[in-house]
């Protein structure tokens, strides 16, 4: 046990915790006024309902002894009993208390079924949202996180690297978030009418937050305050610089202009695809991986368009694209020690890499649909069209973000 | 001259508007507003005290036109803001004495 190592990995569940509300308001500021506590609400309830079964069953199931095959773990730490020394099959044996691991991976439990929500923008049914993340959470995230940060799983033992979660946090919900896009359909009126952010200060602020919450995410994944961690620390921070920069520049080529909500986007994906790379790179490759990340998600941006699927607030381009452009980089970027194609390592870890990212796509897809579907038959996914255009601050909550009540108008019942 | 105004649903505002651009109309000004007609308002619920909130957002049309097109223009936001439910809004016309361009000072139908 290391009390620096404990104090660092403690500090750092808190940061990844912040993140989430950090999301909330990145995604807030982007849809319109009328679903701003419908969009805050679907984020800041993971950390209710995921925290709850976290505890119950959901890190049993993920870093629990494997049942078999590394799909799996079983029921031995529900309710997180007799874990005080369980030491989860690390080779090297963890240096922090198990509970505060069982914290810190808590965290990514929570933001990564929050991250789908910015997807279904505007128009999901609140007590859908809550039937998908609570079955999502066991049936999917649980699992994938256990073949890939778990001893016991598969991929872990496959050799496919991910220092934080690229294929774990962002490839996962990243294509649940497209899967649930197909099935809950596009917003009433997109493409042709114009759903412009309704204030982008909220987004720049859940950005600059999520910024602030990814050195948790990635430097903690290190589990310890040492060189591993200092590492990730830089590489996060040069992979967000370089691919602001990037995406600004493409998209100033392009339209003419620089935006705010392009240096969001571009920061948020060059964090997105430095994650599963933070510890297993030097700071010169994650500046390529941050240049080349803000340029692809750019780009990724018009496939909506292209192909007719309402992402609203682009997860697939950022999540999805980001996620597998960081966990193929770094099969070439990977430093010495682990044996990217750069390195002059040999070409099975891309290959590995390649793996779990199909795998991941794969699971979580069809998952994600089939339990997309039971829900959308029973409990309904969508709201109503004119739930819809009422908004879902209204509509799923019975609340006004930007009070319209002050106008003296509002009388108390009963 | 006339000046149309109508109270529409918030969502009906770019129906209305490509109605209107499709009939010629050169201009437009739209608000956002609140009140009441038949449309009951909503509740809201804070920390489980129950509030009615009775007035429900709308958006203002207002088009000034020349006589002969006033009936046109109503019948398209009429026909574009129609959803069939209650809280559809309104549309009226007022006499207008006179319009004068700032930029030009030109006066009456010239300022249209």
């Amino acid at each position: 046990m290391d009390t620096g190592d404990t104090a660092w990995v403690l500090v750092c569940s808190a940061l990844v915790l912040f993140m989430t509300p950090g999301l909330a308001f990145f995604y807030g500021g982007m849809v319109r006024s009328k679903n701003m506590l419908g969009m805050l609400m679907q984020n800041f309830f993971s950390m209710g309902l995921v925290s709850v079964i976290w505890v119950l069953v959901g890190f049993s199931l993920a870093f629990g002894p494997d049942i078999g095959g590394g799909l799996l773990g079983d029921f031995s730490f529900a309710g997180l009993a007799d874990i005080t020394n369980a030491d989860f099959g690390f080779a090297a044996p963890l240096t922090i208390p198990a509970l505060v691991f069982v914290a810190f991976q808590m965290m990514f439990a929570i933001i990564t079924p929050a991250l789908i929500t910015g997807a279904t923008a505007d128009r999901m049914k609140f007590a859908g949202w809550v039937a998908f993340l609570g079955a999502w959470s066991i049936l999917v995230y649980s699992p994938v996180a256990h073949w890939v940060f778990s001893p016991g799983g598969w991929l872990f033992e496959l050799g496919a690297l991910d220092f934080a979660g690229g294929t774990v946090v962002h490839i996962n919900a990243g294509i649940a978030a497209l899967v649930l896009v197909l099935v809950i359909g596009k917003r009433k009126g997109w493409p042709g009418e114009a759903m412009p952010p309704h204030a982008l200060p909220w987004t720049l602020i859940g950005t600059g937050i999520l910024w602030f919450g990814w050195f948790g995410f990635n430097a903690g994944s290190a589990l310890g305050a040492n060189v591993t961690a200092a590492s990730a620390f830089m590489t996060t921070n040069t992979a967000a610089a370089a691919a602001m920069l990037s995406w600004l520049a493409v998209e100033k080529l392009k339209t003419g202009h620089a935006t705010t909500l392009g240096g969001a986007s571009g920061a948020v994906a060059g964090l997105v695809a430095i994650t599963p790379c933070a510890g297993f790179v030097n700071p010169m490759a994650a500046l390529a991986i941050g240049l080349i990340a803000g340029v692809v998600c750019f780009l990724a941006v018009q496939l909506k368009f292209k192909f007719g699927f309402d992402d609203s607030l682009d997860v697939i381009a950022v999540h999805l694209v980001g996620g597998i452009t960081g966990s193929l980089l770094l099969g070439v970027f990977a430093n010495e020690a682990v044996g990217g194609l750069l390195a002059g390592g040999e070409a099975s870890l891309l290959g590995k890499q390649f793996v779990a990212v199909g795998a991941t796509l794969a699971y979580s897809g069809i998952v994600s649909f089939i339990l997309a579907k039971i829900i959308d038959k029973t409990i309904g996914l969508r709201c109503t069209e004119d739930e819809e255009a009422s908004g879902l601050d209204l509509s799923q909550h019975a609340e006004s973000a930007y009070a319209a009540g002050e106008f003296g108008s509002m009388g108390r019942v009963g | 001259m006339k000046l149309v105004t109508a109270i529409i649903k918030p969502f009906k505002v770019d129906d209305v508007k490509e109605a209107l651009r499709s009939l010629g109309v050169q201009g437009m000004t739209v608000s956002e507003v609140q009140g009441f007609g038949r449309q009951r308002g909503h509740t809201e619920v804070y920390r489980g005290a129950e509030y009615t909130v009775d007035f429900v957002p709308k958006v203002r049309v207002e088009v000034l036109a020349d006589d002969a097109d006033a009936a046109g223009i109503v019948d398209a936001i009429v026909t574009a803001a129609r959803t069939d439910k209650i809280g559809d809004g309104k549309v009226w016309l007022t006499p207008v004495e006179n319009i004068i361009r700032i930029r030009t000072g030109e006066m009456g139908h010239d300022a249209l």
